[in-house]
């Protein structure tokens, strides 16, 4: 480890690696490994604590782009290999790196578990509603119709609700960001970095080859601010280009209003500490066409985290328990068998 | 009170199997004779037999659960082949166990069970006990245990069903007054396992008494049978049985290196003891995380050995099916961590408590690639502590993931072992470079071939690993047709070098002769058993046991070639005699068996007999 004397402010030179970016010109991702490599420097942790572990697809490419140690792992299981490593070593600072493919379709499973069992990750899920790099086909988040070179009529089947998913998966942080809003991501980035336990952050990510525009709508600058709501702890909701809506509780359902009607006192207020994950849940169901699309922390709540149990578990069993070895081995029923006796 | 004169005969060993319903505690009555039998000096050897059901209906064929143990004054490597004595304590279990009573052998049922229900469900028409050729073949002893037990119980503070349910306490009293045990490991048992519940420790007492008092006064049973220490070499003894024993060398390992073990699994038949085991194992750091799949827990695994940890998975054939993509991982990562197979019956989910040994080619070969792994095997009960530990050992020095093949036979069954002193075993060294100077994440050990393990935490030395292939030395992403093939080649040189350090293969018995017995895993105690008694007729017959299935040690094929004919018997059609016979040149007899159980010294004894004829 660094000697804190030795420590010197880290830049994000410090963790940009040597090796060409290949990604697609145009591609999201440029802009997302950008604000990583701009933010983790913020931290204050050494360099070498840090271990980027990605599955596969074009997102999972992120680690071999990242000065850190890392691993580009197996589709799907980046988050195993994640917990497996804080399991060993939840001193580190470990970062998930995944797609709508790798996160939610191959590994779906762990995508759910590692968000259940509240490990110290944090989970980046670039998010482009298509298969890239196995050249467009459709994906878990792609749109019901969607036409891509595997659903040549429209695809049939409905697209999951990433933020849906990690709210009954119980997950203790949950944001959402855009690969354009640099400052937007660099904050979520960071507040996701704070957080013990599992953080998820869904990045909303434009593929220019095989589904450009799928966002256009949260970063077409005309359209933005109509169409996107930035949560705010503490404050009410509201959005468009002079804040004049908002959105109000009818019944069991948010609705649009305008504000200079219905005052803010109306409003909903946002509250990402809430015990009970209701109001993400709504939250997470906004979006075109009859919602903005809620940016920002959706929820933030202190939760054991796994890593740290296992830990104490050890901890409090060797403070119990000597570790003795031989006493183990001599557990249970013994017998002597003498040199006289043979 | 005057008890009847009874005459006492000493014997080498016996074979004895307890079976019943999966309700009447024939496992628990099984390890206490056991453990009694440990005790006085015995060489013991179990085979514990039982359905997959957790309660299948009572009193069915299926529902049937048997203990076998082999109890000698004399070395033994099994559990027996046909067993001597034979307790049976309801019809459906005699239906299933009676054929494989020795002739002659004595039999003893409970009478009481043989209702006509019961009888039904077992599908005999009418009560066997009444056939008089049941008891022209076999020393047939109906006693009636239930009423026997219930009239010892007749004061104590239990209902009925709780008094019926000491009924194999009572059987286990009659056999040890038959066989010549003493009853204190068992009081001591009884007293601590139930001491929350005073009244059934006091019931399991009088009925384990009433049982031996019953062998004591009753005339039919005319003599008991004494069975003598047997030569063991000095020290301290206890029992454990397979998957016990992979837990202690595992955690031993870990602490030989003073590294936490990592234990990534998901529950599964028969490994998931070895979770049980590990899980109480914190205080030696030993962390066990059950995971929500055998892939997650693969993942975990390559996960915590990045970190630095001894990490360690474990489970069945089926879960290797699943974990093959991550171990894959593993081979590319060149990281080290150790990967039980507990093998069962297979293909699919097969025979989840039934023994198999089909696994070894899956563990070769079973992924996409050029993916060399080194496999071990255990050769017995407490041989897997010792496989366990050097396991790892291979893992560490040779920068790869290791199989360890045991199976449900040795994993379940029991055997006495010598415990070690922890100060005596070697220490694992394992190392982790701090030094950035020139560090490439894939330069290599002169000898082994092994890369550096540097881990997180380092500073300077910060590096990617991935699945995809790797330039030579630099180990960034290569696509480059020379480097791959150079890689792939230095891949399983890697695993080739393993040879280098561990023993050459020598045979036991002639040094060459007219028939080599080649072995492997859990079939070692049939094979050895089956060659002392060939060269006790006179035949040239030698054994050569194989713990390292990959790379074969050296001196295997000069080995092979000094013998007449090779035998290999396995429990699968032919894994081993297919790598012999494809590397060597060598015609090699495959032996196989595939029926869910080891096999018997006399299966492999016969093969013999015929080769040589």
């Amino acid at each position: 480890m660094t000697d804190a004397a030795e420590a010197r402010t880290l830049t994000r030179k410090d963790f940009a690696s040597d090796q060409a970016v290949r990604w697609c010109p145009g591609c999201g991702n440029y802009a997302i490994l950008a604000q990583v490599q701009q933010t983790l420097p913020k931290l204050g942790i050494p360099r070498e604590n840090f271990v980027v572990i990605s599955g596969i697809g074009c997102s999972s490419r992120f680690p071999y782009y990242m000065n850190t140690f890392g691993i580009h792992s197996i589709h799907g299981r980046a988050p195993t290999l994640a917990t497996g490593l804080k399991g060993a070593r939840s001193d580190l600072q470990v970062w998930v790196v995944t797609g709508d493919g790798d996160g939610l379709a191959i590994g779906g499973n762990h995508f759910l578990h590692a968000l259940r069992r509240n490990v110290d990750i944090n989970i980046l899920l670039f998010n482009n509603r298509i298969y890239g790099l196995t050249k467009g086909q459709y994906s878990p988040t792609s749109e019901l119709g969607k036409r891509t070179k595997s659903s040549p009529q429209g695809s049939i089947e409905n697209p999951v609700n990433p933020i849906g998913v990690a709210i009954g998966a119980e997950a203790s942080f949950i944001a959402r960001t855009v690969d354009m809003f640099q400052h937007h991501m660099s904050d979520v980035l960071l507040r996701a970095a704070e957080h013990r336990g599992a953080a998820l952050v869904e990045i909303e990510q434009n593929c220019v080859i095989f589904n450009n525009g799928a966002w256009r709508h949260l970063t077409d600058p005309d359209a933005k601010l109509e169409n996107v709501l930035y949560l705010e702890h503490g404050k009410p909701m509201r959005f468009g280009k002079k804040r004049q809506k908002g959105i109000r509780l009818k019944g069991l359902h948010p609705e649009v209003v305008d504000v200079a009607e219905v005052g803010e006192e109306g409003l909903l207020v946002h509250d990402e500490k809430a015990e009970e994950p209701t109001l993400a849940y709504f939250l997470s169901r906004m979006g075109p066409p009859d919602f903005p699309t809620p940016v920002g922390v959706f929820r933030c709540i202190d939760k054991p985290v796994h890593d740290q149990l296992l830990l104490e578990q050890v901890h409090e069993a060797e403070a119990r328990k000597s570790p003795d070895m031989n006493a183990l081995y001599r557990l249970g029923q013994t017998w002597e068998v003498s040199e006289e006796a043979t | 009170m005057s008890k009847p004169s009874k005459r006492i005969q000493e014997i080498d060993g016996a074979t004895l199997l307890f079976c019943g319903d999966s309700g009447d505690g024939m496992q628990l009555t099984g390890s206490q004779f056991t453990a009694t039998s440990a005790l006085s000096g015995n060489d013991v050897r179990t085979f514990p037999d039982y359905p997959s059901e957790i309660r299948a209906p009572a009193g069915s064929l299926a529902g049937v659960s048997a203990f076998q143990v082999n109890f000698s004054a004399t070395p033994i490597y099994t559990p027996g082949d046909s067993p001597d004595t034979l307790v049976a304590m309801n019809p459906a279990a005699l239906k299933v166990y009676l054929p494989k009573l020795k002739p002659k052998g004595l039999l003893i049922v409970d009478r009481d069970a043989f209702t006509d229900l019961n009888l039904k469900k077992a599908g005999y028409r009418e009560t066997p006990l009444e056939d008089e050729d049941l008891s022209k073949r076999y020393r047939l002893q109906a006693v009636p245990i239930t009423t026997l037990t219930l009239d010892a119980l007749q004061e104590a503070d239990l209902d009925g069903r709780g008094k019926r349910r000491c009924k194999n306490f009572f059987a286990l009293g009659l056999v040890y007054w038959l066989y010549d045990r003493t009853l204190e490991p068992t009081l001591r048992w009884i007293e601590e396992k139930f001491s929350k519940a005073p009244q059934v420790a006091d019931a399991n007492r009088k009925a384990l008494k009433a049982g031996y008092a019953f062998g004591e006064a009753e005339g039919s049973f005319a003599t008991r049978f004494i069975v003598n220490k047997a030569p063991s070499a000095p020290g301290t003894y206890r029992i454990v049985n397979g998957n016990e024993a992979s837990a202690l060398g595992f955690v031993t390992a870990a602490r030989l290196a003073g590294k936490p073990l990592v234990y990534s699994s998901y529950p599964i038949t028969p490994a998931s003891n070895v979770l049980h085991e590990l899980a109480k194992l914190k205080h030696l750091d030993v962390r066990t995380i059950q995971y929500e799949d055998e892939i997650a827990a693969m993942g975990s695994a390559v996960g915590a050995s990045f970190g630095g940890a001894f990490s360690l998975t474990g489970t069945s054939g089926p879960g290797i099916c699943l974990k093959s993509e991550a171990i894959n991982l593993a081979i590319m990562l060149e990281l080290p961590l150790v990967i039980l197979n507990v093998q069962r019956g297979g293909p699919s989910t097969g025979l989840p408590t039934k023994t198999e040994q089909a696994d070894l080619l899956q563990a070769l070969y079973g992924r996409n690639g050029e993916s060399p792994v080194p496999i071990l095997a255990a050769a017995g009960p407490t041989d897997c502590f010792d496989v366990a530990i050097e396991a790892f050992r291979i893992a560490v020095r040779h920068m790869t993931p290791v199989f360890m093949l045991t199976d449900g036979y040795l994993a379940n069954g029991a055997a006495p072992w010598r415990i070690p002193r922890f100060e005596d075993l070697e220490p694992i060294e394992c190392t982790h470079p701090t030094d950035p100077e020139g560090f490439l994440p894939y330069a290599r050990d002169n000898a082994t071939l092994a890369r550096p393990w540097v881990i997180p935490g380092t500073a300077g030395m910060e590096h990617r690993l991935g699945g995809l292939e790797k330039e030579d030395g630099a180990g960034n992403v290569s696509y480059d047709p020379e480097n791959h093939q150079r890689m792939c080649r230095l891949r399983a040189e890697k695993i080739q070098r393993i040879a280098d350090f561990i023993p050459e293969a020598h045979p036991d018995g002639p040094p060459e002769g007219d028939l080599l017995v080649l072995s492997w895993g859990g079939t070692f105690g049939a094979a050895y058993s089956a060659c002392l008694r060939a060269r006790s007729k006179g035949h040239a017959v030698a054994h050569l046991h194989l713990r390292h299935l990959n790379p074969f040690p050296k001196g295997l094929e000069k080995a092979l070639s000094r013998y007449g004919k090779i035998l290999i018997p396995e429990l699968n059609f032919g894994h081993l005699a297919l790598l012999i016979r494809a590397r060597y040149l060598t015609d090699a007899v495959s032996f196989c068996k595939v029926k869910g159980r080891p096999f018997e010294i006399s299966e492999v004894e016969q093969k013999i007999e015929e080769m040589l004829s």
